[in-house]
């Protein structure tokens, strides 16, 4: 659908069928003093050529693939996007974030969506997923209180291998709400110490993210177990890396009630942080204390097959402040990307990438464990782990970024007690060369 | 949507102002939703009603009804322990458009107070509140 600002002919055109001389007018019933009376603080209209210029130099200023050599994931995976995805995404029907939900004039749209809940869901083992929330973290604090929801707990704990800003996500949620967060340690192999899971009877909800936010995966059906011990607590399975999904037990094999995470990896570029795409699954016994929105395949009257927005009556728009959410949208043009990135890849090929992911990672971490650094974590890893370093490698750090490596994230900011511990990616786009080079670099 | 004098109102049930209706057999009292509220939802798709055992006070939200076009809360006519729910709305929820005073029951609640009872409406009073 074509989303066109109106002319000054057509603003003409409609003010006379309102019957109404000016804007001016027809904003009359708006209260003078909830009017901004000055212009918009915005410098002045560039030309096409400075407009370019001032891209180019702000680009400039920013450490990107492939231009440095990023070994970082935590949350933002640099993959290869297939051609293909870019060109269909390119298309005029599809490329616009506002999505119309109108059956009548979108049903290319919500087919889209149809598939894409329908792939999300084979992936991730579940029985249903919804249009897509706005990333990871709201996906996962959704997700937390939709068990409060259904279990009418007030309580939730949450891994604290989970993804530190996920969970800070989590806390601004649930903050206003009165209900409690509490936080699950993690064992020294770098997984949740299930042994520090107390109260069983009182949480809503456990959440754990597999691969978690060391990289490491954690043995989602002993949790499911333990935490399916109480029948009223909710497993809540959490990701920043769906490609791992692709080789490992799904989610809903393994006793996840709610899976959820972020979709980014699949044919969105990093651009900065965003935008992403939450994911968001769960089983059909819960879909009606789902957040989002969800697209259901009917017939028409003459048995036609169509595609329309269903259980929207839980919505916002429809039962206000009773609704089960604020979410009263989706990441239309992110989940329309993901599912072409999927359909693109197929189940062979996301097998494939899953696999190069995790080797790839693995053959950097032996190399650097061979090169005398220590991996402290002993949990089985997909493409992400924690090396730690002997005190002052932030300076070589520092120095690297110099050289256009970015050598892992350092944890310290986020787990104090983790100095000098560092979380490294290798994705299916990092070359042996490139790894090869990062080793001399860091032993030097 | 009905006229109001095409609605069925049983004599011998009363009514809330959230129209509910109640039936009193002991102190354990059936309530459901009037033929005037199934009548205004339209068709219904789903009844989330609470567990046997739960406590709730008059006025208090027990559960949801969901028609195509809302959903709607269903509010304790008379306080007290749910001892019943309907089954059979998990798979049939129509039954509570088609027979809302027989088949569409929703539950049974061993009453705290039998004057919560006595306080609601009668026929009569319940239909001239339906006429404003």
């Amino acid at each position: 659908m074509r989303y066109l600002p109106q002319t000054h002919e057509d603003i003409e055109k409609m003010l006379q069928v309102v019957g109404v001389d000016s804007l001016e007018d027809l904003f009359s019933s708006i209260p003078a003093d909830c009017r901004r009376k000055e212009a918009l603080n915005l410098p002045e209209a560039l030309t096409e050529w400075e407009l370019n210029r001032h891209m180019e130099d702000a680009a400039g200023t920013m450490g990107s693939a492939p231009g440095y050599k990023v070994f970082l994931g935590a949350g933002s995976y640099n993959h290869h996007i297939p051609e293909i995805v870019r060109q269909l995404l390119n298309r005029s029907e599809v490329y616009t974030a506002y999505t119309p939900y109108q059956p009548e004039i979108s049903q290319g749209t919500l087919q889209a969506i149809y598939e894409y809940q329908t792939l999300v869901s084979r992936l991730l083992g579940m029985e249903v997923t919804n249009a897509s929330m706005y990333d990871g973290a709201s996906a996962l604090a959704e997700a937390l209180l939709m068990a409060v929801r259904v279990s009418r707990r007030r309580k939730v704990a949450v891994s604290r291998a989970v993804h530190p800003l996920y969970r800070r996500v989590v806390q601004t949620y649930f903050a206003p709400t009165g209900y409690e967060v509490t936080e699950i340690p993690f064992q020294p192999d770098g997984r949740t110490d299930l042994a520090r899971l107390d109260n069983l009877d009182e949480l809503a909800a456990v959440a754990v993210q597999s691969p978690n936010f060391f990289g490491c995966i954690e043995d989602l059906e002993a949790v499911g177990a333990r935490v399916h011990s109480d029948d009223k607590t909710l497993f809540v399975t959490a990701f920043s890396e769906p490609i791992a999904y692709g080789i490992l037990k799904r989610p809903g094999d393994c006793g996840a009630d709610i899976a959820c995470g972020e979709g980014q990896s699949f044919g969105i570029p990093q651009s900065f942080g965003g935008p992403g795409l939450g994911m968001f699954t769960s089983l059909k016994k819960y879909v009606r204390n789902m957040p989002g929105r969800l697209i259901g395949k009917t017939v028409d009257r003459e048995g036609r097959t169509g595609f329309v927005l269903t259980l929207a009556t839980r919505e916002q728009h429809i039962r206000r402040e009773r609704a089960t959410s604020n979410i009263c949208s989706n990441q239309g043009l992110c989940a329309t990307a993901a599912v072409m990135y999927m359909a693109a890849l197929g189940g062979t090929g996301i097998r494939e990438l899953a696999q190069l992911n995790h080797d790839k990672a693995a053959y950097l971490k032996s190399a650097l464990q061979a090169a005398g650094l220590a991996a402290p974590f002993q949990a089985p890893v997909f493409n992400e782990f924690v090396v730690k370093f002997p005190p002052g490698f932030k300076d070589t750090h520092a120095q690297l970024l110099e050289k256009k490596i970015v050598a892992g994230l350092p944890l310290a900011p986020y787990y104090p007690e983790l100095e000098d511990h560092y979380l490294f990616c290798a994705t299916e786009t990092a070359t042996r060369e490139d790894m090869d080079a990062l080793i001399k670099e860091v032993i030097r | 949507m009905k006229e109001i004098s095409e609605l069925i109102f049983p004599d011998d049930l009363r009514y809330s102002d959230d129209h509910e209706w109640v039936s009193k057999a002991d102190e354990v009292v059936r309530v459901g939703i009037s033929d005037y509220a199934q009548d205004q939802l339209g068709d219904i798709v789903f009844v989330e009603l609470p567990d046997v055992g739960e406590t709730f006070e008059k006025g208090q939200e027990f559960g949801t009804v969901e028609s195509v076009k809302a959903v709607s809360e269903l509010y304790m006519p008379v306080g007290g322990e749910i001892t019943a729910i309907n089954a059979a709305l998990e798979d049939g929820p129509e039954l509570v458009n088609n027979a809302p005073y027989s088949g569409g029951w929703m539950v049974e609640v061993r009453m705290q107070d039998p004057a919560e009872y006595d306080a609601l409406k009668d026929r009569q009073a319940y239909l001239e509140m339906l006429k404003g």
